[in-house]
C-alpha cells in the first residue's frame, strides 16, 4: 500500500467525520442560545457558556403538546422500548436460528424461507394489520404494543443462523456424547460462543428501536406512552413560539443513550462483526 | 471397561451403502484400529457406534445391552474427534469437567478426577488456560483427558493424530498406546494410516468398500494377508504383484497372481535381471525401485546402503510367496 494512498483515506474519512459531527455541533451550540434567534435563523456557530443549564432544564421540560410528562419520562419510556425490541429480537430469532441449523424436522427449509420472506414486510408496509390485530388484543398504549410488532426480526435470525452455522460439527458431537441436551448445548456452547455477535447486534436492534417513529406514534396515543422522538416532533407547533434552543437540547439528551449504549459494547460490537474465529 | 458387539450392522445413505453387515466383538481392555483408505466407511463405524448416527440395520450391543438406538448422550462412550473439538470458551479444566459436570457430581469430585487425570497426562500447568492458547500435541491431550475423566465403558478415536507433526504423531501414539494398556480402555481406533494400525492395535480390521476385508491381529494381517486387497494396502512400500508369467520360477498356477514383500525378494546369480532405476538410500536400509524383462516393476527393500550397480539379479523364494486368486482376489 502506498503511503498516498494513506493520505487520500484519512481525508476521505476525516470529510466524512466532520459531515456526520457538523450537524450535532450546531445542535449544541444552538442549544445553548435564544429560541428567537434560531427561528430568525441566526445560530452562531459558538456556544453561549449561560446557556448551559438548559440541558438541566431541557430534563424537566413539559413539551407543549405530551400534556404533563417530561422529557425524562419520555427518555425512559424510548428506553424501556428500544431494550425491549433489542432484547426480544435476539431472544426469539436465538432461538428460531437454533432450531435452523441445529434440528433437523420436517419443513426446516420451508420455514427458513417463510421467516427470510419477512425482510420485505417491514412495519410500515404492514401497519394497518398489525395495528388493527394490536387494537383487538387491547394492546395500544401499552409497552407489549410498543414493542411486539417489531420483535420478530429476520435479519437477526439470518445473521444467528451464519454464526452457529460457524460452530464445527465436532463441538456439536463432542457436546452431545458429554452428555449436553438441546437446551443444555444452547447454554453452555452456544451463547458463549456467540456473545460477541450477540452484543453487535444488540447495539445495531438498541439503536433501531430507539429511532423509532411511525409506530410509536400509533400505537402510543396517550402522552403516557410517549417517546422521545414523538415527544421533540410533538415540541414543534406552528401556531405557538417554538422553544428552539429546547428543542436542541432535548435532541442532545435523546442522543445520550444509544451512545452510551455504542461506547460500553464497542470492543464487543468490533469483535461479533470482523471475528470469525470460533 | 466393557464389550462391545457389532450384529450385521449396515448403513446406507440413499442407495448408497456407506457400511456393509459388519460383525464385530471386541473384548474387555482390547484397542482395535480400524484402517482404510478415505471413504471405506471407517468413520461412519465410529459414528454409528457414537450414536451420532443411526444404523440402517443391525445392532450395537455394549456390555450387554442394546444400545442401538439409544441417544448418545447415554451410552456413556467418549470419543477424540480429528480436531478435538475442545470447548473453544472453556478452559482446559472446564473442557475436562464437563461431562462430569453435566452428570451432576459434586464441584470437589470434579476438581479431584481433572486434577488426577490432568496429573496423568502432565497436563497440571494448563488447567488455567483455554485451548487456543495450547499447542496442538497439547490440545490433543486435552481431548483424551477430556474423555479419560468420564471413565467411560468405550472410547473411540477418530484419527485423533492426524494433525499433528510427524515426530509429535510418533510420540503421542506411543503415549495413547501407553494409557490404553495402563487403564484397560476398550477402543475404537480409526485411521488411514498404517504404521499407527499396526503399532497400536490388539487386532486391526482392514475396512474395503463398507466391508471388513480382513479382522485379525497386526502380525497375522501382515504375515498372512486374506486378499489382495490387505495384502497391497498393509506394507510399506507395498507388496510386489507379480503375474506368474513375469516370475516363472515360482511355479504359481495361471489363474493365481503372486505377492512378494520387497524385503523378501532375494540377490541370486541365477535369478531374473532387475533393471535399476530409482535408489532411494534410508540410512539403515535401501529401497531399490527397477524393472523385470517382462516390464513388471519391482521393489525391494535390502538392509544397508546402496547396491552401487545398475542391475541386480533377484529371486522369490518359496516361502515368502502370497498366492491370491486372479479373479476374486482372495488368498489361494
Amino acid at each position: 500500500m502506498m503511503r498516498q494512498n494513506n493520505y487520500l483515506a484519512h481525508a476521505v474519512l476525516i470529510f466524512g467525520v466532520l459531515l456526520f459531527l457538523l450537524p450535532i455541533w450546531v445542535m449544541l451550540a444552538g442549544a445553548t442560545q435564544h429560541a428567537g434567534a434560531i427561528a430568525r435563523g441566526d445560530i452562531s456557530l459558538i456556544p453561549d457558556i449561560h446557556g448551559l443549564g438548559i440541558f438541566w432544564q431541557a430534563l424537566f421540560f413539559k413539551g407543549v403538546a405530551s400534556a404533563g410528562y417530561p422529557v425524562w419520562h419520555m427518555l425512559l419510556v424510548s428506553f424501556a422500548m428500544a431494550l425491549g425490541i433489542a432484547v426480544g429480537k435476539i431472544a426469539i430469532s436465538l432461538i428460531s436460528a437454533f432450531a435452523v441449523v441445529f434440528f433437523r424436522f420436517p419443513l426446516r427449509r420451508v420455514l427458513f424461507w417463510t421467516i427470510f420472506l419477512t425482510l420485505m414486510l417491514p412495519v410500515e408496509v404492514r401497519i394497518i394489520p398489525s395495528f388493527a390485530v394490536l387494537s383487538s388484543l387491547h394492546l395500544v398504549n401499552t409497552y407489549g404494543g410498543l414493542t411486539l410488532p417489531l420483535i420478530a426480526s429476520a435479519t437477526a435470525t439470518l445473521l444467528f443462523r451464519q454464526v452457529f452455522a460457524a460452530i464445527p460439527d465436532e463441538l456439536v458431537e463432542a457436546a452431545r456424547l458429554d452428555g449436553a441436551g438441546p437446551l443444555t448445548f444452547l447454554r453452555d456452547m452456544v451463547l458463549p460462543v456467540s456473545r460477541a455477535n450477540i452484543a453487535a447486534l444488540f447495539v445495531i436492534l438498541f439503536v433501531y428501536g430507539w429511532n423509532q417513529y411511525l409506530w410509536p406514534l400509533l400505537v402510543a396515543s396517550t402522552p403516557a406512552y410517549s417517546t422521545i422522538v414523538l415527544g421533540i416532533v410533538q415540541m414543534i407547533s406552528p401556531d405557538e413560539m417554538t422553544p428552539w434552543n429546547m428543542i436542541m437540547a432535548t435532541t442532545t439528551l435523546a442522543l445520550l443513550p444509544p451512545i452510551v449504549v455504542v461506547i460500553l459494547l464497542q470492543r464487543a460490537f468490533v469483535r461479533g462483526l470482523t471475528d470469525v474465529d470460533k | 471397561m466393557a464389550t462391545l458387539e457389532l450384529q450385521g450392522l449396515t448403513k446406507n445413505f440413499g442407495a448408497t451403502g456407506v457400511l456393509k453387515s459388519l460383525d464385530l466383538t471386541l473384548a474387555s481392555g482390547e484397542m482395535l484400529v480400524i484402517v482404510g483408505a478415505s471413504g471405506c466407511g471407517k468413520s461412519t463405524l465410529l459414528r454409528l457406534v457414537a450414536g451420532l448416527e443411526s444404523p440402517s440395520s443391525g445392532r450395537i450391543i455394549l456390555e450387554g445391552e442394546d444400545i442401538t438406538n439409544r441417544d448418545p448422550s447415554k451410552r456413556d462412550i467418549a470419543m477424540v474427534f480429528q480436531n478435538y473439538a475442545l470447548y473453544p470458551h472453556m478452559t482446559v479444566a472446564q473442557n475436562m469437567g464437563y461431562a462430569l459436570k453435566l452428570r451432576g457430581e459434586t464441584k470437589e469430585e470434579i476438581a479431584q478426577k481433572v486434577a488426577e487425570t490432568a496429573k496423568l497426562l502432565g497436563l497440571d500447568e494448563l488447567l488455567g488456560r483455554r485451548p487456543g492458547q495450547l499447542s496442538g500435541g497439547q490440545r490433543q491431550r486435552v481431548a483424551m483427558g477430556r474423555a479419560i475423566v468420564r471413565q467411560p465403558k468405550l472410547f473411540l478415536f477418530d484419527e485423533p493424530l492426524s494433525n499433528l507433526d510427524a515426530k509429535l504423531r510418533v510420540t503421542m501414539r506411543a503415549e495413547i498406546r501407553r494409557l490404553q494398556q495402563r487403564l484397560g480402555i476398550t477402543s475404537l481406533y480409526v485411521t488411514h494410516d498404517q504404521v499407527e494400525a499396526m503399532t497400536m492395535a490388539d487386532r486391526l480390521i482392514v475396512m474395503e468398500a463398507g466391508r471388513a476385508s480382513q479382522i485379525a491381529t497386526p502380525m497375522e494381517i501382515f504375515e498372512r494377508p486374506a486378499n489382495l486387497f490387505v495384502a497391497q494396502f498393509i506394507g510399506s512400500p507395498a507388496m510386489n504383484i507379480l503375474q506368474p508369467s513375469d516370475a516363472p520360477s515360482t511355479g504359481a498356477p495361471n489363474n493365481a497372481v503372486v505377492g512378494i514383500r520387497p524385503e523378501h525378494v532375494t540377490l541370486d546369480a541365477n535369478g531374473l535381471e532387475l533393471l535399476i532405476d530409482l535408489v532411494e538410500p534410508l540410512g539403515a536400509e535401501t529401497l531399490i525401485y527397477g524393472t523385470l524383462p517382462s516390464g513388471q516393476r519391482l521393489t525391494l527393500r535390502r538392509p544397508g546402503g546402496p547396491p552401487g550397480v545398475a542391475n541386480l539379479r533377484v529371486a522369490f523364494p518359496q516361502e515368502a510367496l502370497h498366492l491370491f486368486d486372479s479373479k476374486t482376489g482372495e488368498r489361494l
